[in-house]
Order: C-alpha cells, then sequence, then structure tokens
C-alpha cells in the first residue's frame, strides 16, 4: 500500500507538471493581456497531432517533438497577430464567443486532415522499460519518470524567464498592472506574441509528451481544459508561482485523491461503486476546490495583483 | 407625458431596446400555431418535432438571455440548469410519476433552486471570475450525472414516456408540439413581462452600471439573484421539455459544450433583445439541419460563422435593424456633439 | 444648536498597509453644510464610501440619527437617507436624462421587484424625475440621451441622481470637479439652495466654494480629521495651516489640486 501510494503520488507529480505546463502560458495570457482563451487546449491538440504526424514521417520521437513545438508556436504567434490582438480589445463575451469558435474549427479542422480515428506516438524504446526506484519494490515507468524530469526542467526555465530576464520583468509588470505595462508601450505588442508563441510552445510540449500514454484525438483540449482553468484560478491569474502549485495540487488531489478515496469508500459502499464514485468524487474535489477559492480568496492562492 | 410634447421621438435606449409590439407578437404566435397543420398536410410530419425541438431551445436561449443579455451575467453554466430540469424530470419517471403537472413543475423547482445556491455563490465574483465559477459548477453537475448510477452514468436516463396530462396523449408528435408550444408560450409571456417590468428596467440598468444602482438604493445582489434563478428555472423548464421531446436525458446536456451553444445562439440573435433568443435559436438550428445534410463539418462552418459574427456583428441579428435606421439617418445634431467631444479629449 | 445627524467614531480602514482612514472621528450636525477638506490622497472619498456603505471599515462606529449603520448595505443607507454623489461622473450613459432620474425615484417608491406590474402608468416616476430635474436645471433636457451632455450638466445629472432619492444626508464628493468657472458658480448657488431641506457633507477643492458654503469645515489628514470648526476658525488655525494649508511658498490650497 505504501508504495502504491507512493507510484500514485509520482503519477499525480506527473499529472500535475503536464497540467503546470497548460496553466502557465494560459495564466501568462490571461494575466497580461486580460484575454480568456477557451482554446488554449487546442493547441495543445494541435501540438499533439502535429507531433504525431511528424512522428510518423520521421519514426522518431525526439526530433518530432521539437517540430511539433517550433510548429505549434508560430501557429500560436501567427493566431496573436491575426486574431487575439483584435480580441484583446473586446468583451470577455466576445473573447468567449470568439475562442469557443475557435475549438470548433480547430477540431473540424484536425477531424478533416487527420481523420476521427485517434492516433499513437510510440514511445522512445530506451526510455520504454520501468526504472527500479527501491529495489525489488518499486518500479516505475522510465518514460514517465522523463516527463516529470522535463516538467521540473522547464517549471525552473519559466522561473528564471520570470524572475531573471528583462522579458520576464516586463511579464510581471503586466500582469500585475495591465495598465502600467500598457504605458510601456512599443515593447508590449511583441511582448504579447512572445507570451502567446511560448504558452503554444509548452501546449504542443504537454500534447507530445503525454501521446505516448494518451490516444492523441479530437477533443483531448476540452478534457484538460477545464482543469487547467481550475488550476489557474486556485493560483491566481497571472501568477507562475500561483500556477505551479495549483498544478500540483489538482494534480495529487486527481490522482491521489482518486485512490484514496477509492480504497476509503470500499470500507463504506461495495467496490463496484467505489471504483466508480472514487474517481469522480475526487474530479468533484478540484471543482469545490476552486469554488471556495473564489469564494474566500477570490485573487487566487499566489495573486500576482496587488 | 405632462412636459414631453408627443410628437418628440423618444430616443431608442437599452431600457426600451426590442421590446416587441404586439401584433408582432400575435402574427408570431399564429405562424407557430398553424405551422404543424401546414407541416402535416404537406406531409412533413418529421418538421414538426424540429418544430418543438426549436421552440424548446429558443425557450432555453430566452432563459439564458435574460440572465446574459439583460442582467449581463455571462454565465457559461446554463448547461447544469438545462440538465437539471431534464434529470428532474427523468428520476421522477423513474419512481413512477409521470403526471406533468408534477413532474414539470419540480423539475423546474429543482433548476430554480440549482440557480438560487451557484446564484449566490458566483455572484459574488466578477468579470472572468464569474465566467469560470458558473464553468466550474456545471462542471460539478456533469461530473455527478456520469459517475452516480442512480442517474444512469454516461448512458443517462430514457425516459419510457412523456409526462402525462389527463385527457390528452402526448405521445403523437403533433400534441406535443401543441403542448410546447402552450407551456413555452406562457413562458415567453412571463419574460416578457418581466423585462417590460420595472424589475426588467433595473436590471438593464444594473448591466450598464452596477456601482450607480447601488448607490441610488437598488439591492443589486438581490435582483442579479433573481434574475439568475428566473433564468434558471426557465432554462430548467426547455430541460424538462427536452427530456420529453427526446424522450430521456444524458450527461451530454450537461456539457460546457452546451453552455456554450446556447450562449453562441443568443449572440447569432442578438443579447438583450426579446426576440434575441427566439431568432437565435431558430436560426442556429435550422442551419445545423440544413448544413449537417449537406457536409459533415457543419462545426467548422459554426465556427467560422461565429467568429464573423463576433468580429463584425456583435450585437446579433435583432440588432441589424438598428443598425439600418440609424445609417439612414443622419446624425442628430446632439450625437455630432458628442462624437466632437469624445474626439476633443 | 441642532442635533447630531451623523456620528462618526474611531474608524479605520486599511488598505494593504496603508491606513486610508486612521481612527477618524466626525460629527455632523443635522441641517448643517459640513465641508470636509484635506490634500489628495487623505482619504476623503474612502471616508465617504464607508458612510454611504460601498466600502465596509475594519474598525470603528458609524452612528446615523444615533442608530448603528456600520454593518448597514448601501440599499438600506439610501433608505435611510444617505445619498452620495461621485467624483467620477458615474451614471448611465445610454439612458436619457428622464430615464436615469426615473430609476433613481423608482428605487425610493419600490415595487423593483414587481416582475409583472405593468409600466403603463409611469406618472410617479415621471413627476418625482422632472422634480429633481427642476431643481438642477435639466428639465430642458430630459429626453437627452447623457453621453451627448456637457461635462457640466452630467455634473449637475450627478447631484440630481442624488436628490431624486430624497436624502437627509448628502455625501458630495467633488461636484465641482473639472467644471468651468461659470458651471462651477451655477453649481455653488444649487448646493446653497438644498441647505433649507438637506443636510451635507461636502468634499471640495475649491477653497473659495467651500468657505463660502460651510457651515462648519472638517480637515482631513492622512486618514484622520485634525481639526472641526467654522472657516473663519479653520483658516486661522495654526495647525491647519502647518499641516494642510500651508505656510507661505507653493503650498496654498489651490496647489493641492
Ligand atoms: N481601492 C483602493 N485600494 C488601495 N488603495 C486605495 C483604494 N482607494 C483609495 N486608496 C488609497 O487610499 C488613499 C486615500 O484615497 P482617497 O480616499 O481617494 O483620497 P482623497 O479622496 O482624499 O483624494 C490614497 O492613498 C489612495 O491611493
Ligand atoms: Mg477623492
Amino acid at each position: 500500500m505504501f508504495y502504491l501510494i507512493i507510484e500514485q503520488a509520482l503519477n499525480g507529480l506527473q499529472y500535475g507538471l503536464m497540467l503546470f505546463l497548460l496553466a502557465a502560458g494560459l495564466t501568462l495570457v490571461f494575466g497580461i493581456m486580460d484575454l480568456i482563451n477557451l482554446a488554449h487546449g487546442s493547441l495543445y491538440m494541435i501540438g499533439a497531432f502535429l507531433a504525431a504526424a511528424f512522428y510518423q514521417a520521421f519514426q522518431s520521437f525526439f526530433p518530432a517533438l521539437l517540430l511539433a513545438i517550433i510548429a505549434t508556436a508560430l501557429i500560436g504567434a501567427i493566431l496573436e497577430r491575426v486574431l487575439y490582438r483584435r480580441l484583446q480589445r473586446m468583451s470577455h463575451l466576445s473573447q468567449v464567443l470568439a475562442t469557443f469558435a475557435l475549438i470548433l474549427i480547430a477540431n473540424e479542422t484536425i477531424k478533416i486532415i487527420f481523420g476521427a480515428q485517434p492516433l499513437m506516438i510510440g514511445m522512445p524504446a530506451s526510455l520504454s522499460g520501468p526504472l527500479e526506484l527501491v529495489s525489488d519494490e518499486l518500479y516505475y515507468p522510465a518514460y514517465r519518470m522523463l516527463i516529470i524530469v522535463v516538467g521540473l526542467a522547464v517549471a525552473l526555465g519559466l522561473h528564471l524567464l520570470v524572475n531573471r530576464t528583462r522579458i520576464g520583468m516586463w511579464m510581471r509588470a503586466g500582469a500585475s498592472n495591465p495598465e502600467m505595462a500598457a504605458v510601456m508601450g512599443v515593447r508590449i505588442k511583441p511582448l504579447f506574441t512572445f507570451v502567446f508563441a511560448l504558452g503554444a510552445a509548452l501546449c504542443a510540449l504537454a500534447g507530445a509528451l503525454l501521446g505516448p500514454l494518451l490516444a492523441v484525438s479530437v477533443g483531448m483540449g476540452e478534457s484538460i481544459l477545464i482543469p487547467a482553468f481550475e488550476v489557474i484560478v486556485i493560483g491566481g491569474i497571472g501568477s507562475m508561482r500561483g500556477a505551479l502549485v495549483g498544478s500540483l495540487l489538482v494534480g495529487m488531489i486527481d490522482t491521489l485523491g482518486r485512490l484514496l478515496l477509492t480504497v476509503g469508500l470500499k470500507l463504506v459502499v461495495d467496490s463496484a461503486t467505489a471504483a466508480t464514485l472514487g474517481p469522480t468524487l475526487a474530479s468533484m474535489m478540484v471543482s469545490v476546490l476552486m469554488v471556495c477559492v473564489l469564494f474566500f480568496r477570490p485573487q487566487g492562492l499566489f495573486p500576482a495583483r496587488g | 407625458m405632462k412636459s414631453t410634447p408627443s410628437h418628440v421621438r423618444k430616443p431608442e435606449t437599452p431600457l426600451l431596446a426590442g421590446l416587441p409590439g404586439p401584433w408582432t407578437a400575435i402574427a408570431v404566435a399564429l405562424v407557430l400555431a398553424i405551422y404543424p397543420l401546414i407541416m402535416s398536410s404537406l406531409g412533413e410530419e418529421f418538421y414538426i418535432s424540429v418544430g418543438s425541438r426549436v421552440l424548446i431551445l429558443a425557450l432555453a436561449a430566452s432563459a439564458l438571455n435574460l440572465a446574459l443579455g439583460y442582467g449581463g451575467m455571462i454565465s457559461l453554466g446554463h448547461a447544469a440548469f438545462l440538465g437539471a430540469g431534464g434529470y428532474g424530470v427523468a428520476i421522477l419517471a423513474k419512481y413512477g410519476v409521470i403526471a406533468a403537472w408534477v413532474a414539470i413543475p419540480a423539475a423546474v423547482g429543482l433548476a430554480a433552486f440549482a440557480a438560487l445556491v451557484i446564484g449566490v455563490i458566483s455572484l459574488r465574483t466578477r468579470g472572468v471570475y464569474f465566467i469560470m465559477i458558473t464553468l466550474a459548477f456545471a462542471q460539478l453537475f456533469y461530473y455527478l450525472a456520469v459517475s452516480l448510477p442512480e442517474f444512469g452514468g454516461d448512458d443517462g436516463l430514457p425516459l419510457s414516456s412523456r409526462s402525462a396530462i389527463p385527457g390528452l396523449s402526448l405521445e403523437s408528435d403533433l400534441a406535443f408540439y401543441y403542448f410546447v408550444l402552450f407551456t413555452a408560450g406562457l413562458a415567453f409571456v412571463l419574460l416578457y413581462r418581466l423585462v417590460a417590468s420595472r424589475f426588467g428596467r433595473a436590471l438593464v440598468a444594473i448591466r450598464e452600471n452596477e456601482r450607480r444602482m447601488a448607490a441610488i438604493g437598488y439591492p443589486v445582489f438581490r435582483l442579479k439573484l433573481m434574475a439568475f434563478v428566473l433564468s434558471g428555472g426557465l432554462a430548467g423548464l426547455a430541460g424538462a421539455l427536452l427530456a420529453n421531446l427526446s424522450l430521456g436525458v444524458t450527461p451530454h446536456t450537461l456539457t460546457w459544450h452546451q453552455s456554450g451553444l446556447l450562449m453562441v445562439m443568443v449572440i447569432i440573435g442578438g443579447s438583450g433583445y426579446f426576440w434575441g433568443g427566439i431568432t437565435g435559436a431558430a436560426i442556429f438550428l435550422l442551419l445545423e439541419e440544413t448544413i449537417s445534410t449537406q457536409t459533415e463539418h457543419w462545426n467548422l462552418i459554426l465556427g467560422v460563422l461565429l467568429l464573423f459574427i463576433v468580429l463584425v456583428a456583435p450585437n446579433g441579428v435583432m440588432s441589424l435593424r438598428e443598425r439600418i435606421i440609424a445609417a439612414r439617418r443622419p446624425p442628430s445634431p446632439a450625437h455630432a456633439k458628442a462624437a466632437s467631444e469624445e474626439n476633443a479629449r | 444648536m441642532s442635533h447630531t445627524i451623523l456620528q462618526v467614531e474611531n474608524l479605520v480602514k486599511r488598505f494593504g498597509g496603508l491606513m486610508a482612514t486612521d481612527h477618524c472621528n466626525l460629527e455632523v450636525r443635522a441641517g448643517e453644510i459640513h465641508a470636509l477638506i484635506g490634500p489628495n490622497g487623505a482619504g476623503k472619498t474612502t471616508l465617504l464610501a464607508q458612510l454611504c456603505g460601498e466600502l465596509a471599515p475594519d474598525s470603528g462606529r458609524i452612528l446615523f440619527e444615533g442608530r448603528d449603520i456600520t454593518r448597514l448595505p448601501i440599499h438600506k443607507r439610501v433608505g435611510a437617507g444617505i445619498v452620495r454623489s461621485f467624483q467620477i461622473t458615474t451614471l448611465l450613459p445610454k439612458l436619457t436624462v428622464r430615464e436615469n432620474l426615473a430609476l433613481a425615484v423608482q428605487a425610493r417608491t419600490g415595487h423593483s421587484f414587481d416582475f409583472l406590474g405593468t409600466v403603463a402608468d409611469e406618472s410617479d416616476l415621471d413627476e418625482g424625475a422632472e422634480d429633481a430635474a427642476r431643481r438642477v436645471g435639466l428639465i430642458d433636457v430630459m429626453e437627452q440621451i447623457v453621453s451627448t451632455l456637457s461635462h457640466g450638466k452630467q455634473r449637475a445629472l450627478e447631484l440630481g441622481m442624488a436628490l431624486a432619492c430624497k436624502p437627509r444626508l448628502l455625501l458630495l464628493d467633488e461636484p465641482m470637479a473639472g467644471t468651468d468657472p461659470e458651471e462651477s458658480k451655477r453649481m455653488g448657488e444649487l448646493i446653497h439652495s438644498l441647505r433649507d431641506e438637506h443636510t451635507l457633507i461636502l468634499v471640495e477643492h475649491d477653497m473659495d466654494a467651500v468657505f463660502r458654503l460651510a457651515d462648519r469645515v472638517s480637515v482631513l489628514v492622512a486618514g484622520a480629521v485634525i481639526a472641526t470648526d467654522t472657516p473663519e476658525q479653520i483658516r486661522n488655525n495654526p495647525q491647519v495651516i502647518s499641516a494642510y494649508l500651508g505656510d507661505d511658498e507653493s503650498a496654498g490650497p489651490e496647489a493641492v489640486q
């Protein structure tokens, strides 16, 4: 049982870090541009599909990953230039509708290009085995470990970018005080494009990394969008630290909560019911957590403003 | 009206925008009443139930329009109320309660109660947070419906027969159409009275400037909550009718995609206009009906259309009339002055 | 001497580390025009916001007619007779002057939860709206959309909205802000004409207007009232002069703006 919990905790960490990749971009766009982007999940889907396509072309994981990231970042930058820049000046309602429209367009376009069947990305052969963490007791898939390592590295990289560079300084200024940032004038537009492209790249990274674990399918964007939104609301919109803590919290609740609730429920109800109820309750707990945060600490756990 | 000469035309302001005249309403009612007769004489029985569907979604969209268009509350969770109404009817039916006069009011009550709970918490938040929290609540309902075996899980709950009215069977599409027309008609009359009443004006004014309305003594929170609950209740009525139409309810009704579609209907028609929800739902369903027979990529076309509307005609179809009128009329001196002042700043 | 209508006791409001209201004490007598002056950022607007209920104080009490209203929501305070106007014009810009004022009357006469009542009979709202419009000189522009009015007329409507609520205690936040000298003069006369029916708290930067209109003046510095007295006494109060009105050089009252 103890090692099962450790393993689930690692899974939670892995899921949380992938959520973080999405939430980081989302929270920056939200915080700096004051823009609701429902289509953020679509970039994740597009990234995963591109990775799958490149993988089929080259039969090699890492080049496919890299190409997918670059291509998605480009798509993000173009979208920012032609669409989001205009949306930024419009009402939240318009933003919701336009990005909802983007989801419909993205899903359908992907369907037209790739068909309705899910695609697979093969994982690199060298990482397909398990890793022995505690001899004979705890094995953990090497590929999942890679995801954790990459996630942590990206988190560190983003931390350095935001706190140690000039671009990061602008980003922080933008998130904490959009008007002030606007006064900085000329620099703000390229900054938006950069932030958007960065967000798209992180989406693609998450999509491609998860490709070998999940099926790459139409609609995968919507299912991860809700948790990503919950993460940034919990963490505090615009706050990178909030996004990280929120992601890990949500990842842990979802994964560990699922296990513990299922086990706990088995003591009360029959095991079939517990098996369906546990995961749902865990998902609901995340929503409940978000509602509570909004109610008691509307600015989130780590507010970027004020 | 003592001090204003009657020949001075009142300018159309948001308080009066888009309220229908009685003749329009009567004409629409007449057309809707003879519609199924025409369809059955043409032998197109299928379009009778399409008509029911349009009416029901028109009601759902109008319910959302009350909160979104009139009250300015951008709810991305109205699917929850649609679902509450549907599940309300289906669960009661599962326990043998099929009498319409019990089941439908109970379903509406359930949806209104859900709206009360969600509203009390959500209306304390602003802007994007309101959007997110309504979305999260709807998502909670979705998880609940999917997980509880009591609610049929992924498959949802079937309805073995439609709600029953003594002396009248609703099993035929024609009878059900008239039942829907009657019920939705009542709801539309109620909605009209709501938005034309002092309550409706206060609501629109709160949308325009909440702070000002609070400062002159309106209990803003309670008024918005009331509108939200009424909106939720009416959406619940639509949900109850929808479950009756499709003889069952699935968790799909509760997805945020569904909330988004309702919002799309309101926007196509024109948010904050009385006919907005109705026009929007009708246009949406007719487009869907015609386009999806031609191509399987209806969603692509919808997406492009929606993007176009947001970027080019953000106030929807109902606002086109005003735009045309405004374009024909030379700008009044007062407007010209305001514009020049605006430029001077 | 008339009775105390409003009593503020040890009011405190913090914004993060900043004490915007710092153990503020204030006493306003029924029927007086009580001016509230102080440098920018002294916390005048913040104090008014707490008096009308828009902001909740962190501690302290507000008594209106001897009754503790510290926790009363805004609309109940309006019902009790405390109404404010805004320093930054806050109106319903897309509506007509008549509709703006009628909404204020409607708030007072109730029926806002009357969903089904027809609104055909508007005579009560119209009467109230026209009364208020006449008071502030807007009767000729009743059917105009507010956003098309001049700034001075919008300031007048700002006051008209408050008057339409039939207040007993009016809180005016810089009613002359941004008006030209002519409009400013008219606003001064208007305020003067209100003294018979209302008690007023007047926040104003125009010292001439303040010393002309006010019965008593309170000086707010850094969130606390440092002196309350007649205009003459305030003008000569050494503490006030050093803290606010300034010694000789630049810091005359005009410089504060
Ligand atoms: N909502 C707020 N959040 C943080 N600080 C505020 C807020 N409102 C006012 N302040 C600060 O409180 C102080 C008093 O402001 P204010 O009441 O507007 O002063 P005055 O009206 O006397 O010019 C100022 O320093 C201002 O920056
Ligand atoms: Mg001020």
